[in-house]
């Protein structure tokens, strides 16, 4: 069966992805765990230690990949706010509305991972340069874009709010990611690039890499199971409104 | 046009606009958003003469010393182009070392040697376990160094 033989347009409707959702979860679930198991092996016990630092690097094998998820998982987020402000499309607003509290999670993970690493590095918890004060930023560009939904009840008009809102935070990512390159920052620049060669042991990028895909499928397992929560509260409190909008059958719950 | 078309493309627009008045609000902000000066603006003067600010650049290898306190250190900060000599008293980060970059907050003195109330060590991306780090380093002539990100290229 090729790829076109599916219609795919059959999961673009909140009754068929629930089902799908539920029936993906628990395959993502366990190959983050195997991954993120495997990462963490690899990175803790087997790769060497830096010549620098000793063994408070190790905290890159976190540090890093959450870093990149939550830049990722906000493009991610703005890419389904665009569909659904462009297609009209409720299902892709509720994929967007999934990913944010994992995004933040990830930006949260990364700030504090990043601060007990800074202390014994740089010697200071926190300053104020261009990378780490725009990743505090993306932290409350996620906020901003769960708080402005929860603040208005109607449902459609929470959708397009924090839409275009998150759509308005994605140039924050860019500046993330070059923040390193345009200004002089404490943060050192990046060790893994497309454009260029790994400056770090084969070992050590290897962990780090299995971590990332342990944080990707982490991140799909969560949002998909946060997307059937999301589908059917939002049934629940359509029907309790009496609104004309059908309602939606869920099964196998 | 549909209608659909009309909505991604002013979505399509909306952003390279934002996109366009970031960038130009940046660049306008470019001498603001930095962290630290190089030595090469310290010594052309391109430094804030009254206030604190932040210097930034390797720490030049075999100009570390320390006082008969203890405490007080004294060392030089270069890129490659300009020195600038530094001296602070207090504890030095455990990653401050001789030929790797360092930021350090504090006032120019009116000799040109700036006075530092607190020294950060700055880690390069470099990641290697010690044994190639010493092989890196054999093999490399003296004097060179690894951080991109110090170096100032003519």
């Amino acid at each position: 069966m090729s790829v076109t033989d599916i219609n795919w347009f059959k999961y673009s409707s909140p009754q068929a992805l629930y089902p799908l959702a539920g029936k993906l979860t628990p395959w993502f679930s366990a190959l983050a765990v195997i991954l993120m198991g495997a990462g963490l092996y690899i990175g803790l016990l087997l790769a060497p230690t830096d010549f620098q630092q000793g063994d408070s690097y190790r905290i890159i094998f976190v540090h890093v990949p959450a870093a990149w998820m939550s830049m990722f998982l906000y493009v991610v987020m703005a890419l389904w706010a665009a569909i659904g402000l462009g297609l009209k499309a409720r299902p892709s607003y509720m994929m967007a509305q999934a990913i944010a509290p994992t995004g933040a999670m990830f930006t949260f993970l990364a700030l504090l991972t990043g601060s007990l690493w800074g202390k014994p590095t740089w010697g200071t918890w926190w300053v104020w340069d261009a990378r780490l004060t725009s990743e505090l930023i993306l932290f409350f560009l996620y906020l901003g874009v769960m708080l402005l939904r929860t603040s208005i009840d109607d449902a459609r008009r929470a959708d397009r709010a924090s839409a275009v809102f998150a759509l308005v935070g994605v140039v924050n990512v860019p500046i993330i990611y070059f923040s390193v390159q345009w200004w002089n920052t404490l943060h050192q620049g990046a060790s893994v690039s497309a454009t260029a060669a790994p400056k770090m042991a084969a070992m050590m990028l290897l962990a780090m890499l299995i971590m990332s895909l342990g944080f990707w499928m982490y991140s799909i397992a969560v949002i998909l199971a946060r997307l059937r929560c999301v589908i059917r509260e939002r049934e629940e409190r359509s029907s309790v409104a009496g609104q004309v909008e059908r309602p939606v059958a869920v099964g196998g719950v | 046009m549909t209608p659909r078309k009309k909505r991604f493309s002013l979505i399509g627009l909306g952003l390279a606009g934002l996109g366009i008045a970031v960038a130009l609000v940046l660049n306008a902000f470019q001498s603001n958003l930095v962290f630290f000066f190089t030595p090469t603006q310290v010594v052309n003067g391109e430094v804030p003469r009254d206030r604190s600010f932040r210097i930034g650049g390797m720490v030049e290898a075999g100009t570390l010393a320390r006082d008969s306190d203890g405490l007080t250190v004294h060392f030089v900060v270069s890129d490659t182009v300009k020195r600038v000599p530094v001296v602070y008293k207090g504890i030095l980060p455990d990653l401050f070392k001789e030929g790797k970059g360092a930021v350090a907050q504090g006032r120019l003195g009116q000799d040109g040697t700036f006075i530092a109330s607190e020294v950060l060590a700055k880690h390069d991306e470099n990641y290697m376990p010690p044994e190639a780090a010493e092989a890196i380093a054999k093999a490399k002539a003296a004097g060179q160094q690894s951080s991109k990100t110090l170096v100032v290229t003519p």
